[in-house]
This record gives C-alpha cells, structure tokens and sequence, in this order.
C-alpha cells in the first residue's frame, strides 16, 4: 500500500519521545512529553474520517519484511474494531500526562518515557497484524507498567507490580506456544489476516482457545483471574490507573475479538456457556464486591470487573447487538472510568487519601469537581443519554437474543452498579462528615478542568451520537460474525424455533434473526431500540 | 598421515592466537608497572587480525592435517564469536583486576591459551582433536579461576573446578575410546560411515554415545552434572566467570553438536531421548533454584544452566526432525545469550562495596537512584534474560520455541515458557531492588560503580547487542543459518 504511514507514525513518534525525552532540560519535559501525545492524538484523528466505513478490511495497511528468515512482518493495518479503540488510546494520553502533572515529582523524565512507551506499544497491540510482532507489542508493555506501579506507586507497590506482572506474563506464555502451533497448522505464516481464514481441526482448536484464553482472560481480567487488579489499581499512580483501566484491560477484549473468534469460532461456540457464565459471574461478583470497597480506586477497579463481564459477555453472543455493544462498551469504559480514576486521583492530590470516609462532602468546597464526578458516576452506572448506556444496552439486546435467563442475570449488575455509584456519590458528594467540618479544599483548577472535559464531551457525544462509531465498526463485525456463525440454510425455519431444546440450534437461530433483521442496511441506534420493544 | 605445509595457513588464526600467548608469557616478567598495558593492547590486537582471517574462512568445509580440523563456516561463527566475548573479556578484566589489584600479565596469556582450546575444540573434525580443544581450555581455565590467591572462595573454585572437570575428561575420554572400539576411528565422518553401515543397535555404540553425552554435559553445565558451576562462578573472579559462562559454553556447544550431528547423526533417536531428559531437568533445577539466591553471581549462575536448557531444546528438536533449523536455532541462542550474560557480569563485577565485589543482591539497593544508567543497562540485561520482547532473549526464545514446535514437541515449548515466566520473577527480583528500594547507605562504603572507559566499551557493545538483535537479528540468524549449512 502507497500513501502516509499513519500507523507507523502513531506507533513509533511516542517510542522516539521517549528516547529524546532524556536529552531535553528538566523544565520542559512535561510539555515536551504533553507535546508528544497531543500530536500523536491530532495525527490519529484524521484516521477518523479517512476509514472507510463501508469496507470491513483492514485499511491503511502497511507491510515490510522483517524477520525473513522466521517469516515475520512488520504489518499494521487497522479495522472498524481496532480505530476507535486506537483513538481512544490516543485520547486519553495527554490526558495521563496532564494528570501526572504535579503528581510525579520524582525521576519524572523516566515516567513520562514510561508513559510514552506504553502509549507506542499501546496503539501497537491494536494494529498490529502479524501474531508475533503482536506478541511483541503486547510484552512489550509489561516492562514499563511494571516500573510505573513499582516506582511511582503506593505503598505497596512492590508486590502489586511484581503480582501484575507475573499474572500477565504467565498468561501470555501460552499465547506464544499458540502462537507457533498456529504458524505451523496455518500455512506457516503469522499474518493474522490469513490465519483467521483457515480452518483448523476441533481438538486443535480447544487447545488453542485455552491457550489465547489464559492470556486473554487474565488482561481483561475475567473472574477468576482478576485479583491482580485491585492491587495493581490501588498502588499504581493516577496515569498508571488510568492506562491499566483504560486501554490494558481492553487488550484482552481486543484479543477475544480479534483471534479467538474469526481464528478458532468452533471451539469459541464450545465454549460460548462457559464464557458467559464467567462473565456474568463477574458482571455480579464485582459489583458485589464494589459495593462493600471503602477505598475508592478498589470500588472503581472492582466495577472494572463488572463492566468488562458486560463486554465479554456481548462478544461472545455472536450477533450484532452483542458485539458492537461490546466494542461499544471498550471504548466507553476506557472514556467513563478512565474519568473516575482522574478524579480520584485529583482528590488524592489534595486529601492523600482515597478512602471514602476521609472524602466526604465535596459538592461544597469543590463543586467543580463534584460536578465531573457526579457525571463520571453517572455514565458508568449507564445512564441514559451518556455513552455506556449504548453499549451496556446494546449489549443486554444482545445477551437477550440468546437466553432471557441471561440477559436478567446480566441486568442485576446494572442495578448494583447504580447502588454502588449512587452510594459513592452519596457520601463523597453530597455526604456530611462526621465531625460536621467540610474540608477546605481548593477546587479544580484549569489544568484539571482541561484534563477532563474532554471525557466529559466524549461521554454525551456518544450517548447521543453512537452511529458514527456504530457505523464505522459494522462491516468489521459483521466480518466477524460470518466467520464464527456459519451462515444459516434456512433462516425462516431457524426463526421458528424460537424455543429450542439444544443450545446449538437456538444459536443459529439468534443469527438468523440478526442477519435478516440488521444486515442489509447499517444500524442505527434507534431500530436497535425499537425492536427491543417488539413484543 | 602426510603433513601438508599449505595446511598451517588454514589453520593461521589458532598458531597467531598461541604465539601471542607464548609472547606475553615471555614479556610478563620483563615489563612493569603501566608498561604491562601494551600485553592487552597486544591480545586485543592478535584477536583483531584473527577476526579478519577468520571471516574470510566462512566458506564449505575444508579438510586439514589429513581430516583432524575441519576450516568451515560452522567453525568460523564460534569463533567469531569467541574472539567477540574474549575481547569483551579482556577489556572487562583491564578494570576489573585494577579494581582488585591482580596484576598479573600471564592471565592475558591464559585467556589466549584458553582461546585456543576453544577454536580447536569448534574446528576439530576428530575426537581425539576435541579433547585436546577441550583440554587446552580447561586446564587454563582452572588456572584462571584461582588467580585471586589471597581469598579461599577463589581457590575453592579453582580446585572443585579442576577435580570435576578432570572426573568429566575422563568420562569423555572413555565414551571416545568405547566409541573407537565400536566404529573403528575417532575420525568423526569414519565414525558416521561406521555407524551408516553397521546398524545402531550395538549396545556399546550406546554406551559409549551416553559417555559422551556425560562428558559434554559436564562442560554444559547441564543438570545434573552442573554442581560444580555456581561455586565455581561465585568464587571465580568475575571475569573470569563472565568468560566461563559464556565463551565455555559457546565454545562446548559448538564441539558438542559437530560430534552429535556429525559423528552421531545416526543415533539421533538415542541421543535425543537421553538430551530431552537432561533439557527438562536442566530447566526445572536451574530457574527453580536461582528463585532463592541472594548472591547475583550464583543467581546468574544457575540462570546460565537454565540458559543451557533452552539451548537444548534446540538439540532435541534437531533430533526430531529433519533441516538444520533446529541446530541454526541453537546457534543463535547461544550468540545472543553471549551479549546479554556477558553484559550482565560486567555490571556486577563493576558494582564495589570498598574494595570488594558488591555481588549480593542486596548491593543493588536503589542502584536506579546511584547510577541510572547501569541500572537501566542491568535492566535490559535481566529483561533479555527474562525472553521478554524486544530484546534479543525473546527473539532467541522464539527461534528455539519454534523449533520446538515444529519438531511436534509442542508441550515442552509450552513446559519452557512456563519456565520462563518463573525466571521472570528472580531477574525482575534485581529491578525491583535497583529501581523500587531506596537506597539504606550513602556513606563510602556503599555499594558503587567504578565506571572505565574499557567497562564502557564492554557494556556499549552487549547492550547495543542485546537492543539491536532484539528489533532486527536478521544478520546473525543468517550466518547461523549459513554455518550450519556446512554441518553434514
């Protein structure tokens, strides 16, 4: 492919400020790094527009040799699943630079290289499409998170880097053998493209679906592979918070979506029971648990556990609703709780400390601040006009097509997440300490302000406006599907059977629905909703 | 046997190497004081010239003195990296034996003499010519590790070293006589023909096959013959250990496989039974034992047998199937494992505590705050070790997986990576104390490093090594690719 290497740049411009990043003067390594990460964020913007959404292939791709002699590529392209999240990612940078402002005092040069190896590797992972050199991006980042959250952490920092790391690291070693058993029953390749193609053989298939699974599970973190997450949440710095939440989590999703489905779609319909029970296990169990945290960071690293249930929930429906919602909802829990951890980390500034009881009763003395929280609260319990309830929606549609029973458990986590925000915003809103003194704290300052209306706008543009996003990553669902569903014989007698005995025909049966009700034109929000109501 | 004098061109490099060694041998009592300087520039010099003839060797096999040493391109990567890691190790030992006061000329001459133990021991084509590498080598070796005279642990090592690797020439030396009295030749392509033509269901074949296999596992260092290497490396100047784990190994490995492949090729079957055993409990011993070291030397120790057993993955996936690329991937592990290890003892034998080695994990303290550059060298250097990309111990890693895999022995790629991740966690131990603890002690004793410009010179070169084959290793799997070519 000819024209601008924009993927190339937007990897490899944050990877080259981090090495320059040491040869500048002290005073102006903040901005040089905030520099860095606005222009990476104005270069991928265009992307934006430049997507065809039409199209479900891989758009401005990029190819070179790399490693010849062991058939790896350098290729990047990217599709209607991997650009918002890459824009995302983009997004929330400068924002983590901003944040970590007045933060990080010590050995700043090294976190802001820290911060912008991350955010290489980061946009990396989403593009990438060759295995290994996914593979590279995606260890690649376990090095500098490491050493954000065993440097710049809390007080227990040590163990909660070493137990994040270990957990990641020891999932992913599995990916790699995957990995090469792949290469060497796809044809010998790694192009991912071409590996999703082939078909491989069902004991092959289970094999590898538990390799990709353990280290996909573990990043997202699907219970129960989520108890390096409230540590790692709690001692790593705000940024830090922010990038694990935000974007790290959403690698595990990536992965499902981007391997396990298109590569391995018979064992992904194997498992489809045991991917939903995990996932509203967590969907329930980590609302459960966000309720009884007195730690904020712990009560919104807790609700990460529920909100990626709904994600890998609606991934593994296998129809449209369910998917788009998911990659919805990636892209929504990035925004909102990417939002709540710079709030918490902003009242850790000015309180040091996160727990609710020392925070109590801000409307008061920080109304501003009030303000964004209230709103961030608000998008994560799913909201109604703000983004998460498009996805957490959308999802649930979804989730209903294929089992009511389902669907129900799903929902209980949304009304959890309701009493748990509503409970937080309570106390350290609205609440009255005991002692009856409202702290004196100074509210928001510009910097901050900037910092998070941002999120602010992007939370009601989507809960408005989802179509723009909807539509660009239709086509690439929609690729997806075809390749894990098979197309149906008959659609009408699949639509008959509407109460089937087996799972495997009620399956087919949701895809038959899906693909004759929503395939031909593109979907807006609003039919999505209406047959919600059919009866 | 005729004696053929255009013979002794081919074999220039190994008689530049010796006569260098005879100099310095002479001049050592001569000269004094700085003086003493012109006996490194002299072995810097030397392993400069033989660079270039050997680079102009990379080429097909040719027979010398009538089939003892074969000049190939096989030979030439070792020794190519052999004169790398033995330059590395002079420059390193330049600081590091002013820091600990040894002023002895001769060690340059012992490296060399060591050095040319190592370039027959790749380039023997017969067995009797391997243990003659073999011996060359270690009997220098044994000398080396003694050299700091005033402190036990150092003559410890000497002596364990030289009663164990004295028992394993043995072993060695019986498998290679059983072996003549089973084919009729120590010639290794006599051997091959033999074994061809007779079948390998002779249990003396077999016998003495396992001999082998003890004897070289001995100098592998390959559990559960490595006792001998993590008192050896700990008691050993550190120098002189940096060279062991790395240019013994090197140099072992490439004698190790010529015989198996060459002469043995047709016990594969046998061999790679008896190595899959060996790889498995090399891995299991070595990255479960270094989780509980506090001294780095010793860690390093134990992670360079783990090392080994990941090169022997390698060795039986050449075993299980047919191509060379099993074998090209041991090569290649071997030379980026040269870079990250040697890269990693240089930084500990640098690191002083007053006028001793600051070599327990606990000198490292806040090392991130002291030195951040040597703290962010050691980093690379763990996380190469650790086989986390981008950095040469992955891509090594995956060559080997990869040959693993294809051979069908998919569980024992899976069973190393497992095995990865534990190392994980004792090299990142080093991180986390450098970078996540403060240091206690500010005082004059504190642990500290001694910057030189050599010590630059030895760290510019790993880490450039470790960084640049990590992202673009192209050249090197080439050439070890090519090497192994000439492998029959």
């Amino acid at each position: 492919m000819t024209g601008f290497p924009w993927l190339t740049v937007l990897v490899f411009l944050p990877l080259i400020g981090a090495i320059v990043i040491f040869a500048v003067k002290d005073a102006s390594v903040r901005l040089l790094a905030l520099g860095i990460t606005v222009a990476d964020f104005l270069i991928s913007l265009p992307l934006w527009w430049l997507f065809d959404a039409s199209s479900g292939q891989m758009q401005f791709v990029e190819s070179a040799r790399w490693i010849p002699a062991l058939s790896i590529n350098y290729k990047l392209g990217l599709d209607g699943i991997s650009l918002p999240l890459i824009i995302m990612t983009t997004i929330l940078m400068p924002l983590c630079i901003l944040i970590s402002w007045h933060a990080i005092e010590t050995r700043v040069r090294s976190f802001m290289a820290m911060l912008l190896i991350m955010e290489g590797a980061m946009i990396g992972v989403f593009c990438a499409l060759d295995f290994v050199l996914f593979y590279v991006f995606w260890e690649a980042m376990l090095i500098p998170m490491y050493l954000l959250i065993g440097v710049w952490g809390g007080p227990n920092r040590i163990y909660a880097a070493i137990k994040f790391f270990l957990y990641t690291l020891a999932g992913s070693v599995l990916l790699l053998v995957g990995i090469l058993v792949l290469y060497f029953q796809g044809g010998h390749t790694f192009d991912i493209l071409q590996l999703s193609q082939n078909s491989y053989g069902m004991a092959l298939q289970i094999w590898l679906f538990f390799a990709f699974f353990a280290a996909f599970a573990v990043k997202v973190p699907m219970f129960p592979f989520h108890t390096w997450l409230p540590d790692a949440h709690v001692e790593a710095p705000t940024a830090g918070s922010v990038i694990l939440a935000s974007v790290l989590l959403k690698m595990g999703t990536y992965g499902f979506v981007r391997f396990s489905l298109p590569m391995l779609p018979d064992a992904s319909r194997l498992f489809t029971p045991l991917m939903v029970a995990l996932s509203i296990v967590a969907i329930i169990y980590g609302a459960y648990m966000a309720l009884a945290q007195a730690d904020l960071k712990k009560l919104i690293a807790y609700s990460s556990v529920s909100h990626m249930g709904f994600v890998t929930l609606g991934l593994f429906m296998f129809n449209i609703q369910g998917i788009e919602g998911a990659v919805m909802q990636m892209v929504n829990h990035g925004i909102t709780t990417g939002g709540l951890f710079l709030c918490v980390g902003m009242i850790y500034e000015r309180t040091h400390s996160r727990q609710i009881a020392d925070n109590i009763g801000l409307t008061k003395p920080m109304p501003r601040y009030a303000t964004f929280l209230v709103i961030f609260a608000l998008s994560s319990l799913g909201l109604p006009g703000t983004n998460s309830f498009v996805g957490e929606f959308m999802v649930l549609v979804g989730t209903f097509l294929w089992s009511k029973i389902a669907a129900a458990l799903a929902s209980l986590g949304i009304i959890l997440a309701a009493a748990y925000l509503l409970w937080m915003i309570q106390r350290v809103a609205f609440g009255v300490p005991a002692d009856h003194a409202l702290p004196k704290l100074r509210d928001l300052n510009l910097r901050e302000t900037v910092t998070l209306v941002p999120l602010v706008v992007l939370i009601f543009l989507i809960g408005l406006f989802p179509n723009p996003m909807l539509t660009r990553m239709h086509a690439s669902v929609e690729k997806v599907i075809a390749r894990v569903v098979p197309l149906p014989q008959d659609e009408t007698s699949a639509l008959n059977q509407r109460a089937p005995s087996s799972m495997q025909p009620r399956l087919t049966a949701n895809v038959g629905l899906t693909i004759s009700q929503v395939s031909v034109p593109t979907p807006r929000f609003s039919e999505i909703a209406t047959k919600e109501h059919r009866p | 046997m005729t004696f053929v004098v255009g013979d002794l061109f081919l074999i220039l490099p190994e008689l530049l190497v010796i006569t260098a060694a005879c100099v310095i041998f002479v001049l050592d009592p001569v000269l004094h004081g700085p003086s003493k300087d012109s006996l490194v520039w002299l072995s810097l010099g030397t392993l400069a010239i033989c660079m270039g003839l050997t680079a102009s060797q990379v080429s097909a096999p040719t027979m010398v003195f009538s089939g003892l040493v074969v000049i190939d391109a096989y030979g030439a990567f070792w020794k190519l990296l052999l004169y790398f890691v033995t330059g590395l190790t002079i420059l390193l030992s330049y600081s590091y034996h002013k820091e600990e006061r040894l002023y002895f000329g001769e060690y340059y001459g012992f490296i060399l003499l060591a050095l040319t133990g190592m370039m027959v021991m790749v380039s023997a084509a017969d067995l009797l010519t391997i243990y003659l590498g073999t011996e060359l080598m270690s009997l220098s070796l044994y000398v080396m590790a003694g050299l700091k005279r005033a402190e036990p642990r150092s003559l410890e090592a000497s002596a364990k070293y030289f009663v164990l690797g004295a028992f394993s020439s043995g072993i060695l030396l019986y498998g290679i006589s059983l072996l003549y009295g089973a084919t009729g030749s120590t010639r290794l392509s006599e051997i091959a023909t033999a074994i061809a033509s007779q079948g390998v269901n002779d249990p003396l074949l077999l016998f003495s096959t396992i001999l082998l296999a003890v004897g070289f596992s001995f100098k592998l260092a390959v559990v559960p013959f490595h006792m001998w290497t993590p008192d050896v490396y700990q008691g050993a100047p550190t120098s002189v250990t940096a060279f062991m784990a790395v240019a013994s190994k090197a140099a072992s490995f490439g004698a190790f496989l010529r015989v198996f492949i060459e002469g043995l090729g047709g016990l594969k079957a046998d061999w790679s039974a008896i190595f899959l055993l060996l790889c498995i409990a090399t891995l299991l011993i070595g990255n479960i034992v270094a989780l509980v070291q506090t001294n780095v030397k010793r860690m390093l120790a134990y992670s360079s047998i783990a090392h080994a057993g990941y090169a022997l993955i390698g060795v039986v996936a050449a075993g299980r199937m047919e191509g060379s690329s099993g074998i090209a991937s041991v090569l290649l592990y071997l030379a980026l494992y040269t870079f990250m290890t040697f890269g990693a003892f240089a930084i500990v034998a640098m690191l002083r505590k007053g006028s001793i080695e600051g070599d327990e994990i606990e000198d490292f303290t806040g090392l991130s705050k002291r030195h951040p550059l040597a703290a962010l060298l050691m980093l690379v250097f763990m996380v190469s070790l650790a086989g986390i990309p981008p950095t040469a111990g992955f891509v090594g890693k995956l060559y080997i997986f990869k040959s693993a895999v294809e051979a069908g022995m998919t569980w024992l790629a899976a069973l190393a990576l497992i095995f990865a991740a534990i190392s994980a966690y004792f090299y990142l131990r080093l991180v986390m104390v450098m970078y996540m603890r403060e240091p206690s002690d500010y005082s004059e004793t504190a642990p500290h490093m001694v910057m030189s410009p050599t010590l630059s010179i030895v760290l510019a070169c790993t880490v450039a090594g470790v960084v640049i084959f990590g992202v673009y290793p192209n050249p090197l799997i080439n050439f070890a690719m090519q090497a192994v070519l000439t492998l029959k």
